[in-house]
């Protein structure tokens, strides 16, 4: 498995636990429309991203991030 | 043509359904005359205030009025222009320095509102590439602070130490980082760990402020909040306060020891880009501050007013922010808007003003009604206002 798809991996391993909607999760997903995460779910789900990969997710950068495969390229990028 | 209101339909629609339930406009009130820091009369009616803010009711004290009477004789009805300009007289100078003995530091810098000394001091001192890391509950001020600079945003979840000490520790080796925090939170009354927070950002090499806007006059020995009353006051770098609570008039305020605190003066712009406090506003502001020094008896009183409510309140059935009373705000959690906004209605039948807070000010969705108590609020008013919980909850179905 490459390095992205093991990212990948991890965040689709970290959303399905608020994922209370049961909706289908590909990279396309949006997290505001198509999850409807209010802003306390984000607060909790970026934390438990943070933790997972030991990195920060600011605010400025979160409101650049919209879909799973966003945030997926944005965690390949602080990884790197 | 796209109309830029359309964005706003959503609230128009939720206001609308909500009026048409016959409900009064709670956004919306008169106070047409107003007795004293706890009596005005509304819709023609006398009513006890419950959501003031005017914790040490300094509002009417004859001392203050006295003083601003003085300095709008002598100094004219505004300053028309910025501190840095032809707007500091006097008047300014001294407010200062009752701050700084207030506070006991060395540097004080008044603003013309406390909403402008979060945006002006945040957006100045953290640039870009710092880190900001602040509670999530923080107030609408510093969330606009950290908007209007440039430094990179990090909330973590309410009053968690380990969450802030996580991030803290993330944050790049060489980033600046500046901790933000509140002495006692606005929507449920609740106060901060500061001695722990304060504790774990020192030892991460982050400096500190925080904003001590509804415990100033009130928590600590000598009213300076709740830094004081954790005895880690001295680790602060700086405190954010307004005249707009306990000091009775209007205005806002950062306190520092910081060696180089002076330049701000020349490159905060929402101190220099605006016109500074009216002469018989900082004069009020200078003699209540000096006031608030040694008003023990009436912090005792104040204490003794919110341990009264919260256990009334929670006596009759309502829920609350906080187990136990930890400030002056007594909040009660009600189950969605509509019923706040019919008890909110009910309470003012009854004679009692209360502020009907809701998202996104609220945390978590809320729908509260926000009571803050005032030290001159007297032992038979506090009881009148159970009262008036009482027969407003019955009538309205929230308590049975």
């Amino acid at each position: 498995m490459s390095d992205r798809s093991q990212t990948l991996a991890k965040v689709l391993e970290t959303i399905a636990p608020f994922n209370k909607k049961g909706v289908e999760v590909t990279e396309a997903t949006r997290f505001a429309q198509d999850l409807e995460w209010d802003s306390l779910t984000v607060l909790d789900f970026v934390a438990n991203i943070e933790d997972e990969f030991d990195v920060i997710i600011s605010m400025n950068m979160q409101a650049e991030i919209e879909s799973v495969g966003q945030l997926v390229d944005a965690l390949e990028k602080l990884k790197a | 043509m796209t109309d830029l209101f359309s964005k706003f339909d959503p609230l128009i629609e939720q206001r609308d359904t909500l009026l048409k339930t016959g409900v009064t406009d709670p956004f919306n009130l008169v106070m047409e005359r107003v007795e004293s820091p706890t009596v005005a009369i509304c819709n023609g009616k006398r009513t006890i205030l419950l959501g003031t803010y005017n914790y040490m009711g300094m509002t009417f004290d004859p001392d203050v009025i006295a003083a601003g009477q003085t300095a709008l004789e002598e100094f004219g009805s505004g300053t028309t222009g910025s501190r840095v300009l032809n707007g500091t007289y006097v008047g300014h100078r001294a407010c200062e320095e009752a701050l700084c003995d207030f506070y006991a530091m060395d540097h004080a810098m008044v603003f013309s509102t406390g909403y402008q000394a979060n945006l002006g001091i945040i957006s100045t001192i953290a640039g870009k590439d710092d880190y900001i890391i602040l509670d999530i509950d923080s107030h609408a001020s510093i969330y606009d602070g950290c908007a209007l600079g440039n430094a990179q945003i990090v909330p973590f979840r309410h009053n968690d130490i380990d969450a802030l000490e996580k991030r803290l520790k993330r944050v790049p080796d060489g980033a600046g980082k500046l901790v933000v925090l509140e002495g006692v939170y606005s929507m449920l009354g609740d106060i901060a760990p500061l001695k722990e927070m304060i504790a774990v950002s020192k030892a991460n090499g982050a400096m500190v402020l925080v904003d001590e806007a509804h415990s100033m006059g009130f928590i600590g020995e000598r009213g300076r909040g709740v830094a004081e009353a954790q005895g880690v006051i001295d680790d602060v770098d700086f405190i954010v306060g307004t005249f707009s609570k306990s000091v009775g008039t209007v205005g806002g305020f950062c306190v520092s020891n910081h060696p180089k605190f002076e330049i701000l003066r020349l490159v905060c712009r929402p101190y220099v880009f605006t016109a500074s406090l009216p002469p018989s506003v900082v004069a009020t502001a200078a003699t209540s501050i000096r006031k608030l020094m040694d008003s023990a008896g009436k912090r005792e009183h104040l204490w003794e007013n919110s341990k009264r409510l919260h256990a009334g309140l929670r006596q009759l059935g309502f829920t609350l922010g906080t187990d136990e009373p930890q400030s002056a705000i007594i909040a009660v959690i009600m189950p969605d808007l509509e019923a706040g906004a019919a008890m909110w209605e009910a309470l003012l039948n009854e004679g009692l003003y209360v502020n009907l807070a809701r998202p996104p000010a609220t945390p978590a969705g809320m729908t509260l009604l926000r009571c803050s108590l005032c030290a001159l609020h007297s032992e038979e008013q506090v009881g009148e206002i159970l009262g008036m919980f009482a027969a407003a909850g019955r009538a309205t179905g929230c308590i049975s």
